[in-house]
Formats: C-alpha cells, structure tokens, sequence
C-alpha cells in the first residue's frame, strides 16, 4: 500500500482531523527521527505522538498513513521532498518499529499497536 | 538445452558443495595446527637450554605485544593466528579508516591495505588520528601506512594511491579476506559493496555525520550470488540511492572528531571478531544482521536494530542478478550516474546578482546606503564570521510552512526602511542565496519591481577571495 491512497482524497487534512476528533480513538506511539530528519521536526528527535487508531474509512493506521499524518501535522519544514518522494518514503530512509527493519513487520501496511516506537533514520555517508 | 542447462545447474550446485566441505577441512585443519604439539612422545629432556629452538607458533616478542589480547576467549591463540594469517583492505583514510587501521595494525592483522587517493588536509587533522601537522599535503596512503608501520612493524602495509574504481576494484580487492568500507560517498558505497558480493569478500561498512553514526556488517556470510544464506548487501538495504540532494558531506554538514572515531574503532572491533572467529567460516550461531546507530546527542548512544536478509531481488547479490565482474569491468556500471550529482542552484537572472566586490565598492562610495544585508547561513557559522552590518535570518527559518496569515512582514525588516532601499542575500558559496531570493521576491518584499532584491554571488567564498581575504571561511 502506498502513501498514495491518502494523499490523493479530496478530503482536506481539517475535515479529515475533525472525523478523527469525533468518531476515532486514539493510540499513543512515540516517533523519532535521526540522521539528519530531525530538522525537518522542528530539530526534535523524539515525539510522542497521538494519532488517530483507524484512517478515514475505518481501516487501522498503518505506516503509510503515519507518514502522511506526519506530513501534514507534525512536519513544519516545507522541505517534504526531503521525507517523502513520489508518494513513498524518499530512498536512504530506513524506517524502524520497535527496532526492527520494517521490511521484517510488513513495511507500509504495518498497521501501529498502541505504544509502538516507530524510528526513521536519514543514511549517513560521511567517513 | 534444457536438460543440459539443469546438468550445469547440478554440477555448479555439487561445486559448491565440494568447496565448502573443502573449506570446513581447511578450517579443521587449521584449528589442529594451531594447537601446541604434544611432547610426551619424546622421551629424554624436554627443554634444551643450549639449542634454543623455538617452538611456538608466533614469535617471542609476539606473546608480549599481543599478550593482553591472547589471554581473552574472543581471540586466543588460534584467534591470533588467523589475524595473522587474514589480509583486511581498509578503503578510504580518513575519519574511519585512521582508527581502524591503527586498531588492527595494533592487533597484528598480517596485511593491511589502504586505498585512498587524497592528501592530508587540515580540515582532516581534528579527527583523522593518523595524519598530522608534519604530513599535510602528504598521500593519505603514505601517512596512514607509516603510523601503522611505526605502530607495529609486524603487519605488511600495502598502500593504493588510488580511489576505488569499477575497473582497479577487482585487483585490488581480490588479494583480501575482508573489506572495510570507509568512504564518504554513496557512490563508493555502492561499488564497494558490489566488489565484495561478487568476490565474495564480508564488508564492515560505518558512516558518520554530525554527532551521528551508523554501523552495519554486510555480506556475511559472504556466499556467493543467489545464496539466500548469505548476509545482505548494501543494495539488500538501500536498493535506491538517496537523492543527490539530501547527501550531506562531512564539509558541509559538520562532523565531531570522537563521533566518526568511535564508529572507526568499532569497525576494527567488528573486523577483530569476524577474522578470530574465522572468516568465511560457519558461524555457529549466525547473528541476525543488526544496523547499529550511534548518537552523540540523542537519548540513546547506542541502538542495535535487526535488520532484513538478502533481498530476493536484490540487483547484486541475488539469484537473477545480472553483476558481474566482466560487467563492472566493462564500465557498464556508473555508479556516479546512479547516485546523481546534485546540480548547482541556477534560478536567477544575472541582473538579480551582484559580485561580491561590486556589493563592497556600492558601499565603499556611500557607506550610508539604506539596505538590507541578509547571512542566510547557519548561525554556527554567522558568529564564526560575517561581513560588517549583514543580519542573521538562517535559511532554513524560510522553510516554515506558510500560516493562514499571509506573509507576515518579516521581522527583520526594519518599518522605517525606504521602500526601494536594496535587500541583498549572501549565504556560503551562492545556492541558498539564490532560492531565498526567490522566496523574498514571493514574499512581495520588491514592490513589484521597486527594490532590487538579488544575491551575492559566490557567498562568503568569493567575499573572502575578491574582498577580505582574512574572513575565515568554514
């Protein structure tokens, strides 16, 4: 699954939040950022996060919806090309769940457990 | 041709096969050579004063020097023998390749090898532990290879005054048992990667930005192309290169001396425990392969994260995968192409920069020319130095996301400012003074063409060569 299929709704981010708000519990998850990523965060490693349990239509929050929910909420760099390309994940981003590669939990369709600690790592080439 | 296609296929797999049972001879027989020779045999007088023979596998000095390792269970003497008896190709100089070579000069590899094909600089002396004042403009080769000497003269130094390339890889990588991979580019990286899956070498791969590091060991066990038992490849776990744009350099980005050391220390460490377990050797409980990341700043310094196996469909080291040496030899793979060269920013007209002596001269007639100099660069590197009067406004405070209100008047700019008085932006070497420009021009800030708004071109470099040739430049 790609990040595509939230981005491309024609529901804005304020209608979608206000369904959340009323209609969708939330799970508590702490994501960090290292590498480099931090400074599209407002240069903060570690967030704790609460994000809504389940997508607009009721599906539970997978990482790719975590992604684009970052985008739009967390993200207040508009530098998003340097996160997210072509609506994936931009290459040289490892994304790590409870310090596991996600290519062992299912990458995108990994769908986020309360308490979750989800880790995107910017490569590093200097030497 | 099929059923003599699928005889090939038999014999390849019988081949290999018969090698790695050749091999775990080899390794046997190894570990019964390392073992003392039982004397009981012979009888009469086990010692002879006179005579003086010497019996024992490594030299007399060898004991004291490596003493303190031999007695630990991770090396012992067998451990011992094979560092001594494995070649280890250190591949870049710098800020890894100093320590881990002077770690496994220390520990008594029997080769080592160093590529690299820059002199010592000294930007490179705050962290790069081997090179010093005395050796700048010397090869880092030659520097590298003469601390190590000095520090033990026991190990056989081969020095390459030379990158790695897709055509010299394979002569020089072939005449190694284990590759560390100390460059600083994604494109070395993948090369370097692609070296040692197809002449089935491990790789000890570290990098490090910042106050940040990362730490993998690849290709182990280095089995060859196809062989799902073997550790992934760097392209197992960065299939896609980043974009050129996002891959900052040591120069650019910043990096702290002991951040890049530990990572270099620990690459040796690695190397230490693969030689005295025995490369190429089944290990007996074979580790998931981990990413370790290293943070000098953030709330955990150290994080081990398990990480995938060899992709299925990796383009170098699976089955279907068309890598060869032939093809690398070839020059069929650029790998420069295929990490992409960051173009350098070109968004303005000529008449939207100034140089930087004009921008002196303009002022040097009418020092009281109402205007606005804008540093966009980071502020570490606005207090190391500016030019008189400019104002601080880093370029990324640009990169806010708009608010519903629109373009607020910025708050660097001064309400009693004429209308028309110029804004310059000057920022390290004329890129992000470019776009910033640009953003201000969208901002309204030139009324429509009323004030010159435009760049100093060439930044803080072309200030310090064309007008104050003091300005340290960072």
């Amino acid at each position: 699954m790609s990040v595509d299929s939230q981005m491309s709704t024609g529901t804005g981010p304020a209608a979608q939040d206000a369904v959340a708000l009323h209609e969708q519990p939330k799970i508590s998850i702490v994501v960090e950022f290292s590498g480099g990523l931090e400074m599209l965060f407002s240069d903060q490693r570690r967030h704790s996060l609460s994000i809504p349990a389940v997508d607009k239509d009721g599906r539970p929050a997978t990482v790719a919806f975590l992604i684009d929910y970052l985008c739009r909420n967390t993200m207040k760099d508009s530098r998003q090309e340097l996160f997210v390309l072509e609506d994936h994940l931009r290459p040289g981003i490892l994304v790590l769940i409870n310090d596991a590669d996600w290519e062992l939990e299912g990458e995108e369709s990994y769908e986020i457990q309360n308490g979750d600690n989800i880790l995107f790592v910017s490569t590093l080439h200097g030497g | 041709m099929e059923s003599a296609s699928s005889k090939a296929e038999a014999l390849r797999l019988q081949i290999l096969k018969a090698e790695s049972e050749l091999e775990a001879l080899r390794s046997q027989l190894e570990e019964f050579e390392a073992q003392p020779v039982p004397q009981n045999a012979s009888p009469g007088p086990v010692f002879n004063a006179q005579s003086r023979d010497w019996k024992w596998p490594l030299k007399e000095d060898e004991y004291a020097r490596y003493g303190r390792q031999l007695i630990l269970p991770t090396v012992g003497i067998q451990g011992q023998l094979r560092l001594k008896s494995t070649s280890v190709l250190i591949v870049g100089a710098g800020g890894l390749g100093c320590p881990a070579a002077a770690y496994l000069a220390g520990a008594g590899v029997g080769t080592l090898g160093i590529v690299d094909g820059d002199a010592v600089e000294e930007s490179n002396l705050h962290r790069q532990i081997a090179h010093s004042t005395a050796k700048l403009g010397q090869r880092k080769v030659d520097s590298l290879g003469h601390y190590c000497e000095t520090l033990n003269p026991e190990v056989c130094i081969v020095t390459h005054a030379t990158h790695l390339t897709p055509d010299n890889a394979e002569g020089i990588v072939s005449k190694f048992d284990l590759v560390l991979d100390c460059t600083d580019h994604p494109t070395s990286r993948y090369l370097i990667s692609d070296i040692c899956v197809l002449l089935q070498k491990p790789l000890v791969s570290a990098s490090a930005l910042r106050t940040d590091g990362q730490l993998i060991v690849l290709n182990n066990p280095a089995e060859p192309q196809g062989s799902l038992g073997g550790g992934p490849c760097y392209r197992c776990v960065f299939p896609k290169p980043p974009p050129p744009e996002s891959v900052v350099s040591c120069g650019e980005g910043g990096i702290l001396g002991p951040v890049v050391g530990v990572m270099g220390v620990l690459q040796a460490l690695e190397a230490i425990k693969l030689i005295s377990a025995g490369v190429g050797a089944q290990p007996k409980n074979p580790h998931a392969p981990a990413l370790l990341l290293f943070s000098a700043s953030g709330p955990t310094t150290f994080r081990s994260m398990r990480m995938r196996g060899r992709r299925t469909n990796c383009f170098a080291c699976s089955a279907s995968s068309t890598l060869s040496l032939a093809a690398l030899k070839s020059g069929l793979l650029d790998y420069v192409q295929f990490c992409g060269v960051a173009a350098p920013v070109s968004v303005l007209r000529p008449e939207e920069r100034i140089a930087a002596a004009a921008y002196n001269k303009l002022l040097g007639q009418n020092p009281e020319l109402p205007h606005i100099l804008l540093d966009v660069r980071e502020k570490e590197h606005y207090d190391i130095a500016s030019i008189p009067g400019a104002v601080n406004v880093p370029f990324s405070s640009f990169q806010l996301r708009k608010t519903d209100s629109e373009h607020p008047k910025p708050d660097w700019l001064p309400g009693d400012l004429p209308y028309d008085a110029p804004i310059y932006v000057v920022c390290r070497v004329g890129n992000d003074s470019q776009l910033v420009t640009r953003i201000l021009k969208e901002m309204g800030l030139d009324g429509g063409g009323k004030r010159f708004i435009g760049d100093i071109r060439g930044g803080m470099r072309a200030w310090k060569q064309e007008v104050d040739d003091t300005t340290p430049f960072t």
